[in-house]
């Protein structure tokens, strides 16, 4: 069962409730994150899906692709990109993000590549973010994710760090000097 | 319990701000019977309010109250409206500071006769010493509880700590330890000891680590004779015909303007708003402002020279448990002008979490270089370079009327410019500190650029000569002899010691001094 990405941070429910066969009738793929026909993309692995509104899905594939390469970990899902972009998607930011995206595009087409999501590898995507990081666009993006992508809590194992300690009664009696390997 | 005072009532003392001068001042004068009116900027919470939880307290405590930046300090890029990361709330920046709680020494009161004429830098003597000091020191060690001072144990270093000591022993220092810090490391003062939580930077919810929040303030009230008004802002300081003050006008939590009258005022409301409430009270008596003939008030801003070290290794370390700063390497803070600057510096341990990692490591940074140092996150290990920056006349507040406040005031520019001096001892620390981590077998490490200032100082500065400063050795204005300055902007220097000892020290001397100059009739 799919999950759908409704507000930053959440991804419980199954409102979306499509099945992997059902997502691959209705959608192409673009990059890793698929586009879904009706207003939809998804992850290629049907894991979630998110609802697209006042942006075009395509817009916001590509600006989870853009998330992803702004700061790429690898062992870090797409949903967790994506939540962390959802925010862009509403009518006071939609021509913002449309125009950006735009540029992107157009850029990409510059150097040669059908579209910056048909660019193939992440050096070339990185040469196309790197001509438009001072614009306010970029800016705007790579610093929403400081804290869209980094202060969601469910990415915080991937990186060891275990958030708040005092409900369980700090760390000292649960390892603050147990490193092994001094 | 609490004292409700008039504001028509001339006999109180009005203490602005409640961290670690203000609030310190206003327990000390309630404890000796005097009328106190403390009135706080910020709301007041208590640890049960705090969260583990970096922006979400940083939305509850940092002041974030319009500001704007100059100069070519990286901070006026990267964080152009948050020059400084401190607080709004009773207790002040005492709820977020770490603990560190170190004496200045003997040589750093003198930085003038010591280091010479620096060029570019606006060095002059402390009007006291440390002699002088000595035993306000100790009060104050005593008042927090401050470790491996008065017979009070160390705490127990955490893995942080343990890679940092094991570094610096590798390279020789021999000053290692796990800090003299307010922190319990055994229940003093009716506060239980360091659960080793992390997270104190957003307040501690134990009350293991001191703060004027839950100590100074609740007991100043207890007596009767303070009085605090939370979300209370000033915005003027203002004075009679003979240059006296009289009072004090702020903005209550509701937007309406109040006036408190005063016999004493002591402002306190660290290093940027208090010269700025200076500043703005200029008046046809002091048209540059107030107490400011010396034209120092808002120069000579320091944030002391500071950066990070972080280092990964093959293993993990999670620095994050346990207390934030959890020991210092001491080597380096001594006078030594063959290193090429003068003054020195501390390396402390220090830990983000994720969020403020991703935050602060390399403000503006992207792509894998990025990416791939937070993929090392739980194998990182810290520090915190803090060390003595030169005081210099253009590094300096200044009120821009380009931009105003919630109550249409200008806010405060702050410019800041690093002195050779400041660059030199930076590269010789960022060399050591990653020397450090590197003794180790660190893979890769990062020399981190400063974070907003959380040390800000000197921007109303004790001097013996009225010329040259704003206030004498008790913090009293040269020009107004019922205005006192309480908080770290009376700082002559820096020094290379983390400030909150010292600004203690000193407001528990100021208060002594407040009260017998009552006694005696002369103010």
């Amino acid at each position: 069962m799919t999950r759908p990405i409704e507000e930053a941070g959440n991804t419980t429910g199954s409102r979306a409730g499509l099945t992997r066969r059902e997502l691959l009738s209705r959608s192409m793929a673009v990059g890793a994150v698929f586009v879904v026909g009706t207003g939809f993309i998804a992850s290629s692995t049907a894991a979630w899906a998110m609802e697209v509104t006042a942006l075009k899905p395509e817009t916001m594939a590509t600006l989870v692709q853009m998330a992803r390469d702004i700061y790429p970990h690898d062992r870090i899902a797409d949903e967790f990109y994506a939540i962390a972009v959802k925010g862009y998607d509403n009518a006071e930011m939609a021509e913002m993000v449309e125009a950006g995206i735009a540029a992107l595009n157009a850029a990409a087409k510059g150097k040669g590549h059908a579209s910056y999501l048909e660019s193939g590898w992440e050096r070339d995507r990185v040469d196309i973010l790197r001509g438009m990081e001072e614009s306010a666009f970029f800016q705007t993006v790579r610093g929403g994710l400081v804290t869209g992508l980094y202060n969601q809590k469910a990415v915080w194992p991937l990186f060891g760090y275990e958030g708040e300690s005092h409900s369980q009664g700090g760390y000292i009696a649960r390892g603050f000097d147990d490193i092994s390997w001094i | 319990m609490t004292a409700p005072f008039d504001l028509t009532d001339d006999t109180v003392v009005v203490v602005i701000g409640t961290g670690a001068g203000g609030g310190v001042v206003a327990n000390e004068l309630a404890q000796k019977g005097i009328s106190v009116v403390a009135l706080e900027a910020g709301g007041r919470y208590t640890p049960d309010d705090f969260v583990n939880d970096e922006w979400e307290s940083f939305g509850q405590l940092a002041w974030l109250d319009k500001r704007t930046t100059s100069g070519d300090w990286r901070v006026a890029k990267d964080f152009s409206g948050l020059p400084a990361w401190i607080v709004k709330a009773v207790g002040g920046t005492t709820t977020h500071w770490a603990g560190a709680s170190l004496r200045f020494q003997e040589h750093e009161f003198k930085a003038r006769t010591t280091y010479g004429n620096v060029p570019g830098a606006n060095l002059i003597d402390w009007p006291v010493d440390l002699a002088e000091m000595a035993p306000w020191y100790e009060k104050a060690e005593t008042k927090l509880g401050v470790t491996r001072t008065g017979n009070r144990p160390a705490l127990p270093g955490n893995n942080n700590f343990k890679v940092f000591e094991a570094g610096a022993k590798k390279l020789g220092y021999k000053e290692v330890h796990t800090g003299n810090m307010a922190i319990n490391s055994q229940d003093y003062d009716d506060r239980t000891s360091c659960q080793q939580t992390g997270f104190c930077f957003q307040g501690c919810k134990w009350g293991a680590k001191w703060s004027t929040a839950y100590t100074d303030i609740p007991r100043g009230e207890a007596t009767g004779n303070l009085e605090v008004r939370e979300r209370a802002h000033v915005v003027k300081i203002e004075h009679d015909g003979d240059g006296r003050a009289t009072g004090v006008v702020y903005m209550d939590k509701d937007g309406n303007q109040k006036t408190q009258k005063a016999r004493i005022v002591c402002v306190a409301g660290n290093s940027i708003e208090s010269p700025r409430l200076l500043l703005l009270s200029a008046s046809e008596k002091f048209p540059n402002g107030l107490a400011n003939s010396s034209g120092q008030v808002g120069r000579n801003y320091m944030r002391h020279m500071t950066g990070s070290v972080y280092g990964v290794f093959d293993k993990p370390v999670k620095m994050w448990r346990g207390t934030t700063m959890a020991g210092i390497v001491q080597d380096e803070a001594r006078h030594d002008p063959s290193r090429g600057f003068v003054g020195g510096y501390e390396l402390e341990t220090l830990a983000l979490g994720l969020p403020f990692m991703a935050a602060f490591l390399n403000p503006g940074a992207w792509g894998r270089e990025f990416a791939t140092a937070l993929d090392g996150y739980e194998n990182m290990a810290g520090l915190w370079i803090v060390g003595e920056d030169m005081p210099q006349e253009t590094n300096r507040i200044t009120l821009n009327t380009a931009a105003l406040d919630q109550y249409g005031n200008p806010v405060p520019n702050v410019h800041f410019t690093d002195h050779p001096n400041d660059v030199a001892m930076r590269t010789h620390a960022y060399k050591q500190g990653m020397a450090i981590y590197e003794a180790l077998g660190a893979t890769r490490v990062f020399p981190t650029p400063p974070y907003p200032s959380t040390h800000n100082l000197g921007t109303n500065r004790m001097s013996e000569d009225p010329r040259e400063g704003v206030c004498d050795k008790w913090g009293q204005t040269h020009d107004v002899a019922n205005l006192f300055i309480s908080d770290g902007s009376q700082f002559t220097t820096g020094a290379s010691e983390n400030p909150t000892l010292t600004i203690v020290a000193l407001a528990i001397r100021q208060a002594d001094h407040i009260a017998s100059e009552i006694a005696k009739g002369t103010i």
